[in-house]
């Protein structure tokens, strides 16, 4: 944590923290306390007087439908866009691990829609599927199957689904590569020499020796799905049909700037909020424990 | 590899290039649709392969004013808003996470872990959870329509602090010592022997938060009304919802081919650092 | 160039005191070695007199000045590290001017220290080069390089050879010693290894558990150490150890074989026998059971036990000697090559 050796100095720490206590101070612990301050407030259609209420906007939450509905969508969404991107990720990976000339090429390949802006990933799928112009509207229309995500609040959820993990993929991709490289040569030629076949060892062997890195991801990707997300949704559907691609993270901006209902986005803020410390929790006891396996 | 198997390589290559295409389908449809005329994009089923007009299209996205019709700062002067933005909040993150790391290791002084603890918990308040009363904050401070008001509120940073916190655990305790026998003050120090000492860091992480910071898009969103501080990530939604009355898919698909570049030039080359950059920032 | 007074030297961490009121006088120009196992505060010590410690009682100086507050640049010292602890980004060139260069020296000044040291030290040929790209001896030599430079009042040694292998240990050894001879600048070297204490001190401080055992030199300390610890330590292979009664001058060991000394002490006493201070002798008082013979070439060593006992002895004969095992072998001592210690304390009984 900190040298054995270090140096005294009365004024300089001081200094050398204060930009970024400052920032932590001005741009996020007051605005966060302010989101908890408001989480208690009702404010009336005009802004013009303002209530203390307790708990009153959680009470109310809880027994909101739609944010109920949200949150379970939000829960489904996280969950397939992790399965999605990581089963894809962890396949390609494992034969990239296999190959043993061109895997950077490969990799390069793979891992540059990281590097593409979520709205900017929502753009190019909804193009792909625009209804009367879209490429795939047009091969499913072959199978007489009818593709309008502004209508069908299915279609549109599998759309936003596509498009967060095809984003995700490339981290995915990379972390499972890195982890299965990082397996001793050793222990395959052992599983060789036992009489394992590729696939056998590949689930015998590999995919247990990289679960810690599963569970890494399993946890990223959930952050990832709850937070960064944000653009997709709002590029593809802007929460629609009917709300059905409404997660917590848009109805939070969607209440609070577009509804302006800022009692009710503020407790949705808290309850993000512990989310997060939750993830972050995990994330870190994991990291605690990564070491042993 | 293990053991020699022909049709298990042939199979292998083929998932690989298959796995390729997918990931690089949408990248493929969008630069087919820069590449054509407005009017051919209009036309179902759209092309599969490149049209001729694809510099026709470049200078009139590049040098024009986004789609006809839409009034929005032209598309060079988004890229270069963007380009301030990520180059501000990746120099601004790198710098101030380099001296609070350099002050929490190396020095002794009380409230040390009060700060600590405060730079560890921005890690559970993404921009997500407060928008609005940190938006309130920005307004008041009047830091809206400005290169500050879009990255400062983002620079704050615990990763990247505990990054650095790391890489400065690792540098022995020796090189500290021998530079006070050799005379060197605290700023001396963190200037001759630890920022060089942690370039390759700097560099892998300088890649990581420009990327970071290029893609930002909720927080300009959110802060920009004047058009002239638009930066090139948020004009897409801005032309997607202009799209639904005149469709330049043309247009729109080469601004997101101009949005998308500089962000993976960067990864593509410099991947050795980016791979390096995520996978230290990220445990 | 200065002497070193060490005036009651405490350090202690919270509760736990880990060296206890040293004290010594360092004359100038003198090459010290502070030796002891590990874990006995003798780098504790030498990183107090580098400054790099703070000190919890008592007062070092350096020349006439006390620098006890003093930060370790103020102290004009320069310190040779285990780890050489040489920047890894700069040339060797850079690293040896670092110092000069933080003080402000001239350019020209710089240049021409720098390249008188990588003269004395034969590294010229790799001023440019970095650290990464040289060897261990090397490295060892940049590292000294660099201290030589500020041409400091004081060179301080933390245990600089122990990351080295064997051969270029000698040979490093050796260097260092004709270094200091020929710059005459007072130097403290820490180091496990007695054989490269007594080979490079002028004098040696022996640690234990943070107290002093003995200070003197070499040949002092190995003919009259001080204590069972010192006699221990010092010498190669180790004393023989036993436990034995003394009355009227006749030493009596725990087999019953009496052994006459040149004293009138009567008392417990634990008795230290050197190895090679034994000659074989068929008239000889002590009676070894042979196990074991080691070869050493110019001489070999007999490990066995102490007639009717299980005493383990070990004897060093010149030249090849061999026989059964289970041999009787007898051996005389000469009365003034004993070492009588207290049984309790372990201090040296003077005759």
């Amino acid at each position: 944590m900190l040298k054995r050796v270090h140096f005294n100095s009365s004024l300089l720490p001081y200094l050398l923290v204060a930009p970024q206590i400052i920032i932590t101070l001005v741009f996020f612990i007051w605005p966060a306390s302010q989101a908890v301050y408001q989480s208690f407030l009702i404010e009336d259609a005009f802004g013009l007087s303002t209530e203390f209420v307790w708990f009153e906007n959680f009470e109310y939450l809880m027994g909101d439908e739609i944010y109920l509905d949200s949150f379970v969508r939000t829960l489904f969404f996280s969950a397939a866009v992790a399965f999605i991107s990581m089963s894809f990720a962890l396949i390609l990976a494992g034969f990239a691990d296999r190959v043993v000339r061109g895997a950077t090429a490969y990799r390069t390949l793979l891992i540059w829609p990281y590097a593409v802006a979520p709205v900017l990933a929502g753009a190019l799928w909804v193009f792909m599927f625009n209804p009367t112009l879209g490429i795939f509207p047009y091969f499913l229309g072959f199978f007489g199957y009818d593709w309008n995500h502004y209508l069908n609040g299915n279609q549109a959820m599998l759309l936003v689904i596509l498009a967060a993990a095809w984003k995700q993929v490339a981290y995915n991709f990379l972390f499972y590569l890195a982890a299965m490289q990082a397996i001793p040569k050793s222990i395959i030629e052992a599983g060789a020499i036992d009489g394992a076949r590729p696939i056998r060892r590949f689930w015998t062997l590999i995919f247990p020796l990289v679960s810690p890195t599963t569970f890494f991801l399993l946890v990223i990707n959930a952050v990832y799905a709850f937070f960064d997300t944000f653009g997709i949704i709002h590029a593809v559907t802007q929460g629609g049909p009917a709300n059905s691609t409404t997660i917590l993270v848009y109805k939070v901006f969607n209440d609070g700037f577009v509804g302006l209902d800022l009692g009710g986005s503020a407790a949705q803020s808290v309850i993000l909020m512990l989310l997060v410390i939750v993830m972050t929790f995990i994330q870190f006891r994991y990291v605690e424990n990564k070491v042993e396996y | 590899m293990v053991e020699n198997r022909p049709i298990l390589n042939v199979v292998t290559h083929l998932v690989l290039i298959l796995g390729v295409a997918i990931v690089a389908l949408p990248i493929w449809i969008t630069f087919v649709a820069a590449t054509h005329e407005e009017t051919r994009m209009l036309q179902a089923p759209l092309p599969l392969l490149p049209g001729g007009y694809f510099f026709e299209n470049f200078t009139k996205t590049f040098f024009g004013s986004g789609l006809s019709g839409s009034e929005s700062a032209p598309v060079w002067r988004m890229l270069l808003n963007s380009m301030f933005m990520a180059l501000m909040i990746a120099i601004g993150k790198i710098a101030i996470s380099l001296i609070s790391a350099f002050a929490i290791v190396y020095f002794k002084f009380p409230f040390r872990m009060g700060f600590f603890w405060m730079i560890f918990i921005t890690l559970m308040l993404p921009v997500e959870v407060r928008i609005l009363p940190t938006f309130e904050v920005v307004a008041d401070l009047g830091l809206l329509n400005s290169y500050w008001g879009l990255s400062i509120p983002l620079i704050a940073s615990a990763t990247a602090t505990f990054m650095f916190r790391q890489v400065f655990l690792t540098i022995p305790d020796e090189m500290l010592e021998s530079a006070r026998i050799d005379g060197a003050k605290p700023l001396q120090f963190f200037w001759d022997i630890l920022i060089p000492l942690s370039r390759t860091n700097i560099a892998a992480l300088f890649v990581i938060l420009f990327i970071y910071g290029w893609n930002q898009y909720l927080w300009p969103l959110l802060i920009t009304t004047d058009t002239d501080m638009t930066t090139i990530v948020m004009s897409i939604k801005q032309m997607l919802e202009a799209a639904e009355q005149s469709p330049q898919w043309n247009i729109i698909m080469m601004t997101a081919l101009l949005a998308m570049l500089p962000p993976v030039f960067v990864v593509v080359a410099m991947q050795k650092l980016f791979v390096k950059g995520l996978t230290e920032t990220d445990k | 160039m200065a002497s070193i007074v060490l005036k009651d030297l405490v350090k202690d961490y919270g509760k736990v005191e880990v060296l206890h009121h040293v004290a010594g006088q360092f004359e100038d120009g003198e090459f010290i070695v502070i030796v002891g196992p590990s874990g006995c505060g003798k780098s504790t010590l030498l990183r107090m007199i580098a400054g790099l410690e703070t000190v919890s009682g008592g007062e070092i100086y350096i020349g006439d000045k006390m620098v006890n507050k003093l930060e370790p640049a103020d102290r004009d010292i320069a310190m040779v590290f285990q780890n050489y602890a040489l920047y890894p980004h700069m040339s060797v060139r850079q690293n040896m001017a670092y110092g000069l260069k933080l003080r402000k020296l001239p350019k020209e000044e710089i240049n021409k220290r720098v390249e008188e040291a990588a003269e004395i030290l034969e590294i010229k040929d790799y001023l440019d080069r970095k650290p990464r790209q040289l060897s261990g001896g090397q490295r060892q030599r940049v590292a000294m390089g660099r201290a030589i430079v500020r041409d400091p009042q004081v060179f301080l040694f933390d245990e600089p050879l122990s990351n080295l292998d064997a051969k270029l240990r000698v040979q490093m050894r050796l260097e260092i010693r004709k270094l200091q001879r020929r710059l005459g600048v007072t130097s403290i070297y820490v180091t496990h290894d007695q054989v490269e204490a007594m080979t490079l001190g002028d004098r040696l401080m022996v640690l234990n558990g943070g107290y002093v055992e003995q200070f003197g030199t070499p040949i002092e300390l190995y003919d009259r150490p001080a204590s069972v610890f010192v006699a221990g330590f010092i010498g190669s292979p180790a004393m023989n150890f036993m436990k034995a009664k003394i009355n009227s001058g006749k030493i009596k060991l725990p087999n019953g074989t009496i052994l006459n000394s040149n004293t009138q002490l009567s008392a417990d006493i634990t008795l230290g026998i050197r190895p090679e201070h034994v000659v074989a002798d068929a008239k000889g008082a002590l009676e070894l059971e042979v196990e074991m013979f080691e070869q050493l070439g110019a001489n070999t060593l007999v490990h066995g036990k102490l007639k009717d006992s299980d005493e383990p002895f070990v004897a060093s004969m010149p030249g090849h000697v061999s026989e059964e095992p289970g041999t009787l072998m007898k051996f005389s001592i000469a009365p003034e090559a004993l070492h009588m210690f207290d049984a309790k304390t372990g201090k040296r009984l003077e005759p």
